[in-house]
């Protein structure tokens, strides 16, 4: 990706909320390019949270604190733009769908977002079928949200984020708060996005194998520190830092490593992180028929 | 043989006069196990469970605790003898500081003061809550908040434990805690009932699954042979852990005899393949 211009420059970040004592995020510096799934992983209160409230310009035009150093969003300073204009370009689903949803119908809470921007009511309307075909709920714009499964929530919060036209996703903990099929309902619709509209995801999320097999990016934070940022094999490989961190890797990726390192097994070649790569690696070695 | 600590005969609940949310269960629960209660958010195992100290009494059917019939008892009665710790800590906390939190189940216990202060004290070291013992439950995160919970629950030493979604928006060292937590209670001889999405938590520590969907009962077995039956797996849309996926994959092509429910368990099945020790293990 060098030469490729990032989509978000994040210089010597450092910010502190006001009245704390400690910085919750420490001289933070990432680029993200066009068209990446980044996975931030780390512990509650690692400052996961507080990165992204600085990605989409919450911090430091709502909430108050030091900021030092700079977020770039699309060339646009964040310190700079209000959080209404990056709005346009970052979208922002919660992890508590009902944190976010307020309206009597799924087309009203699409609705809101775009009133903000000044879209036009007749144009409305087109935007709101797209965004509900794209996220799977085309036919319940009548439906209370309330009315709607957990996995339906958060893709209905997707919608209104995609509705005003982001080129980045940050997704806080999408799936914590929705039971299997939800998250395989919400993992889906971002992987989709990801793929097919090159929309850049950052999803902070517990959950390593699901990420090992979606993200091609993995930011490990660790007491408002960036600690680890690689392809998935790259840092799930760290088990040792990883778990300092208190924080675990891929079942297969502990695997390997615990052969290598306490049955003096030979892997004899990179980690494992999806079960795809762990079959191709071991099914071989049984003999017989493999296929 | 024992008596079961917990039976259902029959049991039906049905919400409002039309909502089924359990058809007919049946089930007996013998004291000391570990059981995991798995299906889709209304399935009907949080209405199922809560049937066990009293929360809800069934429509049709029977429940026994310790061979006595719930329909005519009272929560308070059930509770000395079932904890429910509740999928959201906010329908369950309501003192002024943690320490007054986990004072409040012994003092009701009618326990001597002695004993009610040994108790908090216990569960704030193993819960680890030192730091916030004097905070106001509400004041601290979502995922603490649940550990304080389940602390309080534990201060009732009750025989029968049941935790609804223990491990939901924990990261990992609080899920550490809360697998310690079922390794202590199954020590202890309590009986163990964890609601959960958590696949890689139930394979590690439960010794039985009792799989609903749609308001059934649809399967009471061991965790091996519910994460090797791809067909129940797949119609409650539940993924077995990574590792017991790439066991099962080996032993659908005749390779394994059998899966694996833990990364220590794959070791020893995999070292041979390596020129690695397998440690005495299954290899």
């Amino acid at each position: 990706m060098s030469g490729e211009k990032p989509i978000l420059e994040i210089k010597d970040l450092t910010f502190t909320y006001a009245g704390a004592e400690t910085p919750a995020l420490k001289n933070i510096n990432l680029q993200i390019f066009e068209g990446e799934y980044v996975a931030l992983l780390g512990l509650n209160g690692s400052g996961k949270t507080t990165l992204q409230l600085c990605i989409n310009a919450v911090i430091p035009h709502m909430i108050m604190g030091d900021m030092e150093g700079s977020v770039t969003v699309q060339d646009l300073d964040t310190a700079e733009y209000p959080t209404r204009e990056l709005a346009k370009i970052v979208g922002v689903v919660f992890d508590n769908p009902e944190f976010q949803l307020s309206q009597m119908s799924v087309a009203e809470e699409i609705a809101l977002g775009l009133e903000n921007l000044g879209v036009a009511v007749e144009e409305m309307n087109p935007i709101i079928h797209e965004v509900l075909d794209i996220v799977g709920l085309s036919g319940l714009g009548d439906r209370s949200p309330f009315e709607l499964s957990g996995g339906q929530q958060q893709r209905l919060s997707i919608a209104a984020a995609l509705a005003m036209r982001p080129q980045i996703l940050v997704m806080d903990e999408p799936t914590s708060n929705v039971d299997p099929i939800g998250k395989e309902e919400v993992f889906a619709v971002a992987a989709k996005l990801n793929r097919e509209r090159k929309m850049t995801v950052i999803m902070a999320e517990h959950e390593v194998e699901v990420m090992a097999a979606y993200a091609n990016r993995i930011i490990v934070m660790d007491h408002g520190e960036v600690i680890l940022n690689g392809t998935p094999t790259e840092v799930f490989s760290q088990l040792d830092v990883l778990e300092k961190a208190g924080l675990r890797v891929p079942q297969v990726t502990e695997m390997a490593y615990r052969l290598e390192h306490d049955r003096s097994a030979h892997w004899n070649s990179v980690y494992p992180v999806t079960t795809e790569e762990a079959f191709q690696r071991i099914a071989p070695l049984f003999g017989g028929k493999h296929d | 043989m024992t008596n079961p600590v917990i039976e259902c005969q029959n049991v039906w609940h049905i919400y409002g006069g039309s909502v089924t949310a359990v058809q007919d269960v049946s089930l007996k629960i013998y004291p000391g196990e570990i059981i995991g209660i798995i299906g889709q958010n209304g399935s009907g195992k949080t209405t199922l469970v809560k049937h066990f100290n009293g929360l809800l009494k069934p429509t049709k059917g029977k429940v026994l605790v310790n061979g006595r019939d719930t329909g005519p008892m009272r929560v308070q009665e059930l509770s000395a003898s079932v904890g429910y710790v509740f999928q959201n800590p906010n329908h369950q906390l309501f003192a002024r500081t943690v320490e007054a939190e986990l004072e409040f189940g012994p003092r009701n216990l009618g326990l001597p003061e002695d004993e009610v202060i040994d108790r908090r004290e216990k569960a704030i070291e193993f819960f680890g809550l030192e730091p916030l013992r004097h905070s106001h439950p509400y004041r601290i995160g979502f995922p603490l908040r649940k550990l304080v919970g389940m602390a309080s629950v534990y201060t009732m030493r009750p025989a029968v434990f049941i935790l609804d979604e223990p491990t939901t928006g924990q990261d990992n060292v609080t899920t550490r805690i809360v697998y310690r937590l079922i390794h202590r209670l199954r020590d202890e001889g309590s009986t163990v009932l964890c609601v959960a999405h958590d696949m890689i938590l139930l394979a590690e520590v439960v010794e039985r699954m009792v799989v609903m969907r749609d308001s059934l009962l649809i399967a009471d077995a061991r965790p091996r042979e519910v994460f090797s039956d791809r067909a129940l797996m797949g119609s409650t849309h539940l993924l077995p852990p990574q590792i017991t996926e790439l066991t099962l994959r080996l032993k659908e092509q005749g390779k394994l005899p059998q899966v694996s429910l833990s990364v220590s368990e794959s070791l020893d099945v995999f070292a041979p393949l390596f020129g690695g020790k397998s440690e005495g293990g299954q290899a």
